[in-house]
């Protein structure tokens, strides 16, 4: 689904993405972990081309990315707060981007409907702006935002910060029910290692943007990467 | 702790990422305020010679103290429209170990830098000297006439703070302050109550009475301590001054499906423009600026330059598309980056802006028919300038916000938020207003009127032909310059 090729990222001669290759095939859920500075949002921002890499080319179902706006259409994410417009209800929000993908008002309540555990009464019917609703909640909105139009690919950058202990285990159902269906490519990229191995079929860890484990999930798999950002 | 302060601004003036833009407009102001200043001085050395001619037998000192009253509400409107106030960026300064009091201080002293300090002194030094030099009074009283009237500029100076400040929160604070001058002018104007001759007998007695200038300088310490109770009592972000959260009005915009494919985004649009302070406050001024024809076609001098009616054609069917557009996408630079990764074609994103900037240069053009009462040509001259604005100065604009890097903070507290109020968005406006305007000039010189208007509707006309093409052009240019665009968005600036 997405191949990566020769990609590096450099800001004033530093590199802080290196990628030499990286494929990631349809149905897979990746998890990209890493500390600081690691070059997990770089990357995320560079497969949304909203930077240009300084070498190499993202792939992304066989349209590369900064050439081509035709990834567009099933390529969803939520990178942050700045990706939700502040003086919109969370059902206004829902609705634009249901319009930009091509989805009615019918299909966007029935998708509410089915996370109304997740936003635990605390999203919809409020009568308040997004700008009003405190980070977790707003997270919320831009995480489900993610899922309107049935995307094929769903980028989201660390979900699980700023989230409630039980909506990080809700959140980590829904992710879990989006890997097991085998049309959706998801890339969750966070700090939290245990999450991470949890929802995720297989783990790269990055560090000063180069990869520098890939694995399949497995038992094993948290204690080695415990190991391997142990102090 | 000013030290600080002082650096912090150059560091956040050469650091952000337009400030090529600004040090381009920097320089384009500097020529204005030489022009101004030249103005100023011309006018302060003519002032005492013109009085003595134009009014035999009268003490020219007099009579301007009877007109200080008109002038200082002159300049507190034009500054409230032209003076941009000082801003600081108070987040980060918030939680560390300065004391509110010096951030306060320094702001407000801040803008008394301010070019428009400059200007009444340019006035009232010549007029005052011309005064000692004539030998009408001691040469003591004057310097302290001088000094009052100085006094005086700073009140408006601080007035003008004042109001700028709750105006941004709540307009209707302006009404009264305009109720009163109205009241107060047309009192005047009908010899009910001559406010003219209040301001003469007063400032006449500081003349006699140096020790009254204690009067004056109070009422400016006054000012000064009641912006610095307002500043200090705002001294907080929003989230936690807010104790009640606006409550969410949502309207039913289905109505703006008919425009088809460019709908979502002209709602939002008009969302945007609706929930926040900042863009809310460009469609009062629209409206105001519609009474601008008012003051120019009752004024006989422009009678016979039909020119200068195409100069206020464009403004008042244009003003709001000038305030708007001049910041597209600025607008949208909070979800900037949400708006690229999403699935929408970038002329369809322009096309939306440009329906919208069409719509409101169609209301205004409808709002200003009553013009049609100066004549014929008036409503020609409007309606042929709203063509215009539809066909050239659309696409102009947009293809200008191509450039556009500024983030625009929609929901930062009134507080610090005056980014595009000052002089800089009307120079902005300057060519989309001249150039229509020299043509005119030269086709009215070379041939006459009705053919000007003809040329100048035929322009805009072949604009709106052309526009699925440009905005093709254009899109093409926003599309390349989209990651220096997102870049530039995602700093956060005063």
């Amino acid at each position: 689904m997405i191949q990566v090729n020769q990609l590096s990222k450099k800001y004033n001669g530093t590199t802080v993405l290196n990628i030499e290759h990286l494929e990631i095939p349809k149905g897979q859920s990746l998890g990209l972990v890493g500390n600081n500075g690691a070059g997990k949002t770089t990357f995320f921002s560079l497969l949304l081309d909203l930077i240009q890499p300084s070498t190499g080319s993202i792939i992304n179902n066989g349209i590369l990315v900064n050439a081509s706006e035709d990834w567009k259409p099933f390529t969803a994410a939520f990178i942050d707060e700045s990706f939700l417009i502040g003086y919109l209800t969370p059902e206004e929000y829902f609705y634009f981007i249901g319009d930009l993908r091509g989805q009615n008002k019918a299909d966007i309540d029935a998708l509410l409907e089915k996370y109304e555990e997740f936003f635990n009464g605390e999203i919809l019917k409020n009568k308040k702006y997004l700008r009003d609703l405190s980070k977790g909640n707003q997270k919320k909105v831009g995480i489900i935002a993610t899922l309107i139009g049935n995307p094929e690919v769903v980028i989201l950058d660390e979900p699980f910060a700023n989230l409630d202990p039980t909506t990080v285990n809700r959140l980590k159902k829904v992710i879990k029910e989006l890997a097991e269906n085998k049309d959706i490519t998801i890339l969750v990229s966070s700090h939290d290692l245990q999450h991470t191995v949890e929802v995720c079929d297989r783990i790269v860890a990055l560090n000063k943007g180069e990869i520098v484990k890939d694995i399949q999930t497995s038992e094993e798999t948290l204690q080695e990467l415990e190991m391997f950002f142990a102090v | 702790m000013f030290k600080h302060f002082i650096n912090l601004e150059l560091k956040a003036f050469f650091r952000s990422a337009s400030v090529g833009k600004s040090i381009g407009l920097k320089i384009l102001m500097g020529f204005l305020v030489v022009y101004f200043l030249l103005v100023f001085l011309v006018l302060g050395i003519a002032l005492y010679p013109m009085l003595e001619k134009v009014f035999p037998g009268q003490k020219p000192l007099t009579i301007v103290n009877s007109f200080v009253i008109f002038w200082l509400a002159f300049e507190l409107v034009f500054r409230f429209f032209m003076q941009s106030l000082p801003v600081m960026n108070i987040k980060p300064l918030l939680v560390l170990p300065i004391k509110k009091e010096s951030v306060i201080h320094f702001v407000l002293l801040k803008s008394l830098i301010s070019i428009y300090n400059i200007f009444p002194l340019l006035v009232i030094i010549p007029f005052g000297v011309f005064n000692i030099i004539k030998g009408n009074d001691g040469t003591l009283n004057m310097i302290v006439w001088m000094f009052g009237m100085y006094i005086l500029a700073l009140i408006v100076n601080y007035a003008n703070f004042l109001i700028k400040k709750k105006f941004a929160e709540n307009i209707k604070a302006f009404l009264p302050f305009v109720v009163l001058g109205m009241v107060f002018f047309g009192l005047d104007y009908f010899g009910v109550f001559k406010i003219t001759t209040l301001s003469g007998v007063v400032l006449d007695t500081l003349v006699l009475q140096p020790i009254l200038v204690l009067v004056p300088i109070l009422i400016l310490a006054g000012f000064y301590f009641l912006n610095f109770k307002y500043l200090k009592n705002n001294f907080y972000l929003d989230n936690s001054l807010q104790s009640k959260v606006e409550e969410a009005k949502t309207s039913d915009l289905s109505w703006t499906k008919r425009f088809g494919e460019i709908a979502p985004f002209l709602q939002l649009d008009l969302k945007m423009i609706w929930r926040n302070k900042r863009p809310k406050t460009t469609i009062w001024i629209s409206l105001i600026f519609l009474a601008y024809g008012l003051m120019i076609y009752t004024n006989p001098t422009y009678k016979d330059t039909p020119a200068f009616s195409v100069l206020v054609g464009i403004l008042m069917t244009g003003v709001f598309m000038i305030n708007y557009g001049q910041f597209v996408p600025s607008w949208d630079s909070n979800y900037y980056g949400m708006m690229m990764s999403q699935n929408i074609p970038m002329k369809q994103y322009l096309a939306s802006k440009a329906g919208l900037m069409s719509v409101s240069v169609v209301i205004l053009a409808i709002l200003s028919t009553p013009y049609l009462y100066f004549g014929w040509n008036v409503l020609a001259i409007n309606l042929a300038c709203a063509t215009y604005n539809l066909g050239v100065n659309i696409p102009v604009l947009l293809f200008a916000g191509s450039f556009n890097k500024k983030r625009i903070d929609l929901e930062k507290s009134p507080f610090m938020n005056y980014q595009g109020t000052g002089a800089t968005q009307w120079i902005v406006g300057l060519p989309l207003m001249l150039i229509p305007t020299l043509i005119f000039y030269g086709i009215y010189k070379l041939i006459n009127a009705e053919v000007a208007i003809i040329v100048i509707a035929t322009i805009g006309v072949i604009g709106l032909v052309l526009r699925n093409y440009l905005l093709n052009t254009i899109a093409a240019g926003y599309t390349k310059r989209k990651y220096a665009t997102i870049n530039g968005f995602k700093q956060q600036e005063n």
